[in-house]
């Protein structure tokens, strides 16, 4: 029935039904041009068809809102007249195709999302999911891919000049096929310097700024909307090259161009490049956009309409300007050496219109590219999961041991060789960096802090996609209040497999729900974000799929301050376990960092979260830092007590702990247990933080004091744990390196 | 005071400078742009730190055909201070204001650290107000930091006194340690650490603003 044979429609990812209904839209058949664009704004990528209805169930006001989901990045009011711009995206498919470039464009794009909206940004931070470093098989891969990811981040933030400031970095089997890279960004702007997206004016100019337009990256939207396979690698055409030098010049020259006054709305050309930026401005502000292609400054010589349109070279932005004051634009973008031509011009008939040399290469309706693209329902089922509920008998020969072991995994290991790569200092605000439970960057203009914090813990989403995604919100927002820092937004990243698949897709319902409820309850309305779809990998006929990672960033406020270490600082202070030891029973303790590298096993139910008194721990510790009774302030999450005890003792000054328990749990679940709502704090008014706990009605024992250099866990006299704080941090901070470099010595 | 802060496209530590010159050291500043054949008023120049020109064939390869150089150039021989902070070091070298050259760092990669630095003389304008023998906990931000020359060069630039700082834990692979030297004239200072990212207690270290605070106070602004 179609003019395009069923490969054509299968490489465009296109389904029979909806090519029926573009053609019902158009009322004709499409034109190949045309057929590019409906198939990348149709993509899983751009459109959300899959998620998109289950996604309207997050909560996205709160009075501090000033923009939602919809726009380049959520916006939320910070007083004194001033906002932050945030907001998470992924690049996963391009990382696993070639990691460096996929990275640093990864970086790239979620800072034009800011900078587009008028904010300087301020502050990145990185997800990263890889396979473990060590598996016999893929760790030669898996090891290449942290060195090209970690480089390509360097290479773009640094050259960029906006700090990476922290993140996370956890090795999963499930990810050996199907890295994450999930980038945060942050920017601040002043609230009446706010830009958006939209197209308005009959007849203003439509101008292209930046870099010029090559092939790289013509379907790199669809790309991200399927699986992999091995061939998947012979895509790498499909890979965009970054230039943050470039990116640097754009930044200042459209900040500087928005200044003029003659800008009336702007978008970076992202997925989809040309083709969305258009129709999407334009659709926003109900008005249409007419370009012809000759004007599209190129590259390449010979590209044809469709590849222009469908081209994601880096470094783009589209710009509408006030009629007759364009020349103000180009003065700005003359003076940083950059291309800006007019291309085109704002009709008022709702329509994306693409010429090439006056011809007239593709006219779609806006509204048939973004409001009427399909929207599914997708069949589901329970959630995908292999793990059994029941676990393994276990008894620990050697708690130390396990300690130690588990110090020295991918996971808890410290992250240092990774994050001095990055420049996390550069702006002059980062009063906290790499390696704290919360990132803190000051604003200068307002003497207000932003803290940031990112999580996704998979391996719980995996055991409970509700419960899971729960406890990350629970966490990120721990995260911040142990910093002092009050919780106020969130940005969203949902990696996960085929929505196809009724056990995935229940898996992705079930955690947009769970986050939901989160976020509502702990206030952090969600902003904006992104969902990556179809991480799932061919390997022979086995499709494996990742585990459901979502991965929240959440933002929050406090005053600008000397920051609370993690570390102990002194000797001879009380030690409170703020929230009490909790609770763990054999069916919460599996997925435990404890399961995983002791017993190297899952199953079960992730641990218990009681929100409300959740809620009440952040509140007290949030006060206690504000009333300045703790002198240190680190949470408890993987690991449990005993690898958040020992991180406390990683002081400049070899602060060590002598833990008193008194609890009738085994000791593999007191000393590794990973309840949430509990944070360790060193104090000197051990009377005043016991009064603030009781204010808020939660356990806060004294559990012991800070001593010199050594980190001993008694329960009821009996010795659990007893190490050197020395010996711990040497394997702790040598880890990452031996788990890089030890197999090529061996070579 | 007024210093003048070089703006080449690509710079980013150039406002890390000035608020660093202006909130924390309470002297006046001025952007520069680096098409401007003039430095104005200015009573010291700083390069700052960044990637010039994306750092393109070389770190600061490209910056010292800019126009503003010329302009440092005579500003320097008429015995003006400059100070090159990190990509302004690299420029100071590529221009031959400073002899040497700043290359890979020995690991490879780029490092962004805390590191000491031990004050070899106070006989400049940038170290006066310092102790000899202090140790300074500024930070480090490079991927191309290593300083490297030849023993002849090297022997000169210690005989004559002009290694103005040191690595006490050598973090990039520096011949003889060298974090920061000066020229024969002791008016042109290029160091890879980052004083202007010392400069604010809330920053974790105040250790760099002595070497501002040696510019101000330098007989050399009082004879200009």
């Amino acid at each position: 029935m179609t003019q395009f044979p069923p490969d054509v429609l299968a490489r465009h990812n296109l389904t029979e039904a909806e090519y029926r209904k573009i053609v019902g839209l158009l009322g004709r058949e499409p034109a190949f041009t045309e057929l590019g664009i409906f198939s990348v704004m149709w993509s899983e990528h751009c459109s959300y068809k899959s998620s998109r209805m289950h996604l309207k169930k997050l909560p996205t006001r709160s009075k501090l809102v000033v923009q939602g989901p919809g726009e380049n990045a959520g916006i939320i009011d910070i007083g004194q007249g001033y906002a932050i711009v945030f907001k998470i995206e992924s690049h996963n498919h391009p990382s696993f195709i070639e990691p460096f470039q996929g990275a640093a464009t990864g970086v790239g794009g979620i800072l034009r999302d800011i900078f587009t909206m008028g904010a300087r940004p301020i502050a990145v931070m990185d997800a990263l999911r890889f396979g473990p470093l060590d598996d016999p098989q893929s760790g030669p891969r898996n090891r290449r891919l942290l060195e090209g990811v970690v480089g390509g981040i360097a290479h773009y933030g640094n050259c960029f000049g906006v700090p990476t400031v922290g993140g996370e970095c956890v090795f999963e089997t499930s990810y050996g096929g199907n890295p994450l890279v999930n980038v945060f960004a942050l920017g601040v702007v002043r609230r009446e310097d706010i830009f958006y997206a939209r197209a308005a004016g009959d007849g203003n100019p439509v101008i292209y700024a930046g870099a010029k337009t090559g092939r790289d990256g013509v379907h790199g939207a669809t790309m991200a909307s399927a699986e992999f396979t091995e061939e998947s690698k012979e895509k790498r055409p499909n890979v965009q090259v970054g230039d943050p030098f470039l990116e640097k010049l754009l930044l200042e020259a459209c900040l500087e161009a928005m200044q003029t006054g003659a800008v009336v709305g702007i978008q970076d050309m992202g997925a989809a490049g040309l083709t969305c930026s258009t129709c999407e401005m334009g659709g926003r502000g109900q008005v249409g956009i007419e370009i012809d292609l000759m004007h599209v400054p190129q590259r390449e010589t010979g590209m044809t309409p469709y590849e222009i349109m469908l081209s994601e070279s880096q470094e783009r932005m589209l710009l509408v300007a006030e009629k007759g004051r364009q020349e103000e634009v180009f003065r700005v973008f003359r003076k940083w050496g950059l291309d800006a031509v007019t291309i085109g011009r704002v009709t008022s008939d709702n329509m994306l219109r693409v010429k090439d040399h006056g011809a007239v290469v593709a006219e779609i309706p806006n509204a048939a590219l973004t409001d009427a693209a399909p929207m599914y329902d997708r069949q589901r089922t329970r959630p995908y999961r292999t793990a059994p509920m029941k676990g393994p008998t276990f008894r620990s020969m050697d708690l130390d041991a396990d300690l130690r072991k588990l110090l020295c995994s991918g996971d808890l290991c410290s992250k240092q060789s990774i994050w001095r790569q990055y420049d996390h200092m550069v702006r002059t605000n980062t009063t906290l960096g790499p390696g704290a439970d919360a990132a803190i960057v000051r604003i200068k203009e307002t003497g207000a802090s932003v803290a940031m914090s990112l999580d996704g813990n998979g391996r719980y989403c995996s055991l409970s996609p509700r419960e899971g995604a729960k406890l990350i919100v629970a966490e990120c927002c721990r995260n911040l209040s142990t910093v002092g820092a009050l919780p106020v937004a969130a940005t969203n990243n949902l990696n996960f497999g085929n929505p196809e698949r009724p056990e995935i897709m229940a898996q992705l319902v079930e955690a947009i729900e769970g986050m939901g409820e989160a976020c509502a309850f702990f206030e952090t309305p969600i902003t904006g974000g992104n969902v990556s779809l179809y991480n799932e990998t061919r390997t022979g006929g086995e499709l494996t799929a990742i585990f459901p990672t979502p991965v929240m960033g959440v933002v929050g406020l406090l005053p600008t301050q000397m920051p609370v270490p993690l570390s102990f600082r002194n000797r001879d202070r009380d030690i409170v376990l703020l929230g009490g030891p909790g609770g763990c029973d054999e069916l919460h303790f599996g997925g435990t960092q404890y399961a995983k590298h002791i017993l190297d096993d899952l199953w079960g139910l992730p641990p218990a979260l009681d929100m409300d008194y959740e809620k009440r721990v952040q509140a007290a510790i949030r006060q206690i830092i504000a009333e300045g009774l703790a002198e240190s302030s680190h949470d408890l999450s993987d690991g449990g007590l005993a690898v958040a005890a020992a991180e406390c003792c990683f002081s400049p000054g070899n602060i060590g702990a002598a833990l008193e328990l008194d609890t009738d749990l085994r000791p593999e679940f007191s000393l590794f247990h990973e309840a949430p709502s509990r944070i360790l704090i060193s104090t000197t008014h051990a009377d005043r933080v016991a009064a603030v706990a009781a204010q808020y009605r939660i356990e806060a024992p004294v559990i012991g004091r800070t001593v010199e250099g050594r980190l001993t866990i008694r329960n009821r006299g009996n010795t659990l744990i007893d190490s050197p704080v020395e010996t711990l941090r040497n394997l702790w901070e040598g880890a990452l390196e031996h788990l890089l470099h030890a197999q090529d010595r061996h070579v | 005071m007024k210093f003048g802060i070089v703006v080449f496209p690509g710079s980013n530590c150039d406002h890390d400078a000035w608020y660093s010159v202006t909130h924390n050291l309470h002297q006046e500043a001025e952007l520069l742009w680096h098409d401007s054949s003039s430095l104005g008023d200015v009573d010291a120049v700083i390069l700052p730190g960044g990637f010039s020109y994306g750092d393109y064939l070389r770190c600061g390869a490209i910056a010292k055909f800019s126009r503003i150089m010329a302009a440092v150039r005579s500003f320097a021989c008429d015995g003006g201070l400059v100070l090159g902070l990190c990509n302004g070091f690299q420029i100071l070298v590529e221009s031959g204001l400073l002899p040497g050259a700043l290359i890979r760092n020995r690991g490879l990669k780029f490092i962004c650290s805390p590191v000491e630095l031990r004050v070899e003389t106070t006989n400049s304008p940038f170290t006066s107000m310092a102790q000899k023998g202090r140790i300074l906990r500024i930070p480090i931000a490079h991927g191309e930091g290593c300083y490297v020359a030849d023993a002849h060069t090297l022997d000169a630039l210690e005989a004559e006194d002009r290694v103005l700082l040191r690595y006490a834990a050598n973090p990039n692979g520096s011949l003889r340690d060298i974090a920061g030297i000066c020229n024969a004239g002791r008016n042109v200072m290029g160091m890879m650490p980052h004083p202007e990212r010392a400069a604010d207690p809330l920053m974790g270290s105040t250790d760099g603003l002595v070497l501002l605070q040696s510019m101000v106070a330098s007989p050399a602004l009082q004879v200009k």
